[in-house]
């Protein structure tokens, strides 16, 4: 299937700016609106276009990754970021953190298991939603 | 292990399980034993959990350790623990069952991690104790049992599917309308904790329009009067493996959810709703039980069988005495069980005969013996012929409708329980008593194209299963009774969520 030449032109331009964008969104997500979920879905719509655009073979391959991978290497992320919390003690979910340090223009970080978990959500959101699309291309195809 | 971790392990183990099946899809072999495995291992979890909550009374465990009534609370009485158990048991029968039944295409490739994933929204939905936290798991159960309904993408399957979505969306629609009200008003979602606020009788009176938006959201996915319809239409559509764990299942997490509602946070409007849900219950049983005897299709009839039996659940828990609680308990236990088998069994037909239309089956109690006993044991049991289980779930519900005086219903009951059985006869004298139709070569054969180890495997526990209970009856209605005793006296509960007690991380 082959899309319109503007959208795909378009689409390789912008997934570098959807993915860090949905980086960004995800990572303010612990304090303020945003978070792994709606950053999963960003990121998939990078992906997206360019499948509407270029086919679903296209961005298959500039996703380099199979989205079921991507799925099951985020549930396994969250997966153990919940456990860690039930080992140390503090039952399932139990938020652990690194001591906080600070970067120039990012400010304070704040990395733990909380954060990690929800970067599981991220990628398997991300993947989900690719391998819908992807099906559903497929078979228009 | 502390009782937190208990509880917990009943939803990490279907996740894991989940996990370890997408890795593993490449291997199918692989899968397959780690798909087994998993539910082994959830099972296994699931009765350390019974026999730590029958000693202990409630559990809870708090997520994270955020205190309730502000963090994810998980709660485990009797009668949650016991739904867990059963679910453990009907995902480890229907894992073995697909490894012959899901095997053509691309399908066992999506089959075991969707088959974990509705687990693990079915065990969520038992033990959550927050309103909207139900709400998710219900989500979770959907979103995969939408693909579980589509696997195999034939044309009957998507129209089928598509009417189970239409109205399972609709469903979880009023179900968040509702919860939102409640939210609302009481600025609470912890079950519990709403159970408290409504304690002041001035609010009950604000408590109706969300009331009657999550009876109907309930309502839908248990199937009840006038809201079945989705259930017969889609049913007997998907692979057997999958519709025997939805018959198994499915309709009963709303039960369960009425249940607790009823029995916990809307326990202040339910003496208005009383005869409501008796009226309902009873068109639930006739309805449903009339439907199954104008269908000619196993897996049809079937289908209308779990309408007309969550008529009687419906119906012990609008009679609300202890004697009734336990009966629905007991009848919800029972019937998964049964239901589940009669679906294996049903499948076990198709495969052999390539087909479940009546007209078309016959000869098989005088070809395959074996199979007519694993069809009498759950067919007879669903019609409450003692000494099998559905004998003494039929008979509690109808004491119960007895003692409480309610005449007419319990006499549609016990009507009711005539029709069950005469559909069940009907199944009996045409697929396995009548000549094969075929004529008598053909009927020797069994036809199936597969080995047919793994599918009577199940079948035959279940049926043991059956009659276990059935001969324990009363250890086992022993149980209920405990279960009902927790849900008619809610204090413990409300007092282990919210004040930390026995057990739980503080």
């Amino acid at each position: 299937m082959k899309g319109s030449f503007i959208l795909e032109g378009a689409a390789r331009l912008l997934l570098p700016w959807l993915v860090a964008l949905s980086l960004v969104t995800f990572y303010r997500g612990h304090h303020l609106p945003g978070g792994g979920f709606i950053g999963g879905l960003l990121a998939a719509s990078g992906f997206a276009l360019i499948a509407l655009g270029a086919g679903e073979g296209a961005a298959r391959r500039a996703l380099r990754v199979d989205p079921v991978g991507l799925m099951t290497c985020g549930l396994t992320v969250a997966l153990v970021a919940a456990l860690a919390g039930l080992f140390r003690g503090g039952g399932l979910l139990a938020g652990l953190w690194l001591p906080v340090w600070s970067l120039p223009l990012i400010g304070d970080v704040h990395l733990g298991t909380p954060m990690l978990f929800d970067f599981g959500v991220y990628l398997t959101v991300a993947g989900f939603a690719l391998q819908v699309i992807f099906s559903l291309l497929e078979d228009a195809a | 292990m502390s009782d937190a971790t208990i509880i917990f392990l009943q939803l990490v183990i279907p996740v894991a399980g989940a996990v370890v099946c997408l890795a593993t899809g490449r291997a199918p072999r692989v899968q397959r034993v780690c798909g087994v495995l998993g539910s082994i291992a959830a099972l296994m979890a699931a009765v350390l959990l019974v026999a730590r909550v029958d000693d202990a009374g409630v559990l809870a465990a708090q997520a994270s350790g955020w205190a309730a009534p502000y963090g994810i609370t998980l709660v485990a009485d009797r009668l949650a623990a016991g739904m867990v158990l059963v679910a453990a048991l009907v995902g480890l029968a229907t894992a073995v069952y697909g490894l012959r039944d899901v095997t053509d295409g691309r399908l066992p490739w999506t089959f075991y991690p969707l088959l974990h994933f509705l687990l693990l929204g079915v065990q969520g939905a038992f033990l959550t104790g927050d309103l909207f936290n139900l709400y998710v798991w219900f989500e979770v159960m959907l979103v995969a049992s939408f693909v579980l309904l589509t696997l195999g993408n034939g044309r009957a399957q998507l129209e089928g599917a598509l009417k189970y979505v239409v109205l399972n969306i609709l469903a979880s629609a009023l179900f968040l309308v509702g919860a939102g009200m409640l939210y609302g008003k009481l600025g609470t979602l912890n079950m519990a904790d709403i159970a408290i606020k409504l304690q002041d009788p001035s609010e009950v009176a604000l408590l109706h329009t969300s009331g009657i938006l999550l009876l109907a959201a309930f309502g839908l996915k248990a199937g009840i009067f006038p809201l079945f319809f989705w259930l017969p239409a889609s049913y007997h559509t998907p692979r057997v493996a999958v519709s025997a764990v939805f018959a198994g299942l499915l309709t009963k997490v709303g039960v369960y959810a009425l249940i607790r509602g009823y029995t916990l946070f809307l326990s202040g409007t339910f003496e208005d709703l009383r005869s409501l849900l008796i009226w309902t219950a009873v068109a639930t049983m006739v309805v449903g039980v009339l439907g199954a005897a104008a269908h000619f299709e196993v897996r049809r009839i079937l289908s209308f069988h779990i309408v007309s039996q969550i008529g009687y659940m419906v119906l012990g828990l609008a009679l609300m005495t202890p004697l009734a609680l336990a009966g629905a308990v007991f009848y919800i236990g029972h019937h998964i069980i049964v239901k589940t088998n009669l679906f294996f069994v049903g499948g076990i037909i198709e495969e052999m005969r390539g087909s479940g239309e009546l007209g078309r089956l016959g000869g098989l109690y005088r070809n395959h013996p074996w199979l007519a006993v694993l069809f009498f044991v759950p067919a007879f049991s669903l019609g409450g012929i003692p000494p099998l289980s559905g004998f003494w779930a039929k008979l509690a519900i109808v004491e119960a409708g007895l003692e409480a005086e309610a005449w007419v219903a319990t006499a549609f009951a016990l009507g009711v329980g005539i029709l069950t059985l005469f559909s069940m006869t009907k199944i009996w004298m045409e697929a396995f008593w009548k000549a094969d139709p075929r004529g008598e070569e053909a009927a020797a054969r069994t036809g199936a194209r597969k080995p047919l180890a793994p599918l009577v495997l199940p079948a035959a526990a279940f049926a043991t299963i059956t009659v276990v209970i059935g001969l324990a009856g009363g250890e086992m209605f022993a149980y209920a009774m405990r279960a009902a005793d927790q849900l008619m006296d809610n204090a413990i509960y409300i007092r282990t969520v919210l004040g930390g007690l026995e057990g739980g991380v503080p």
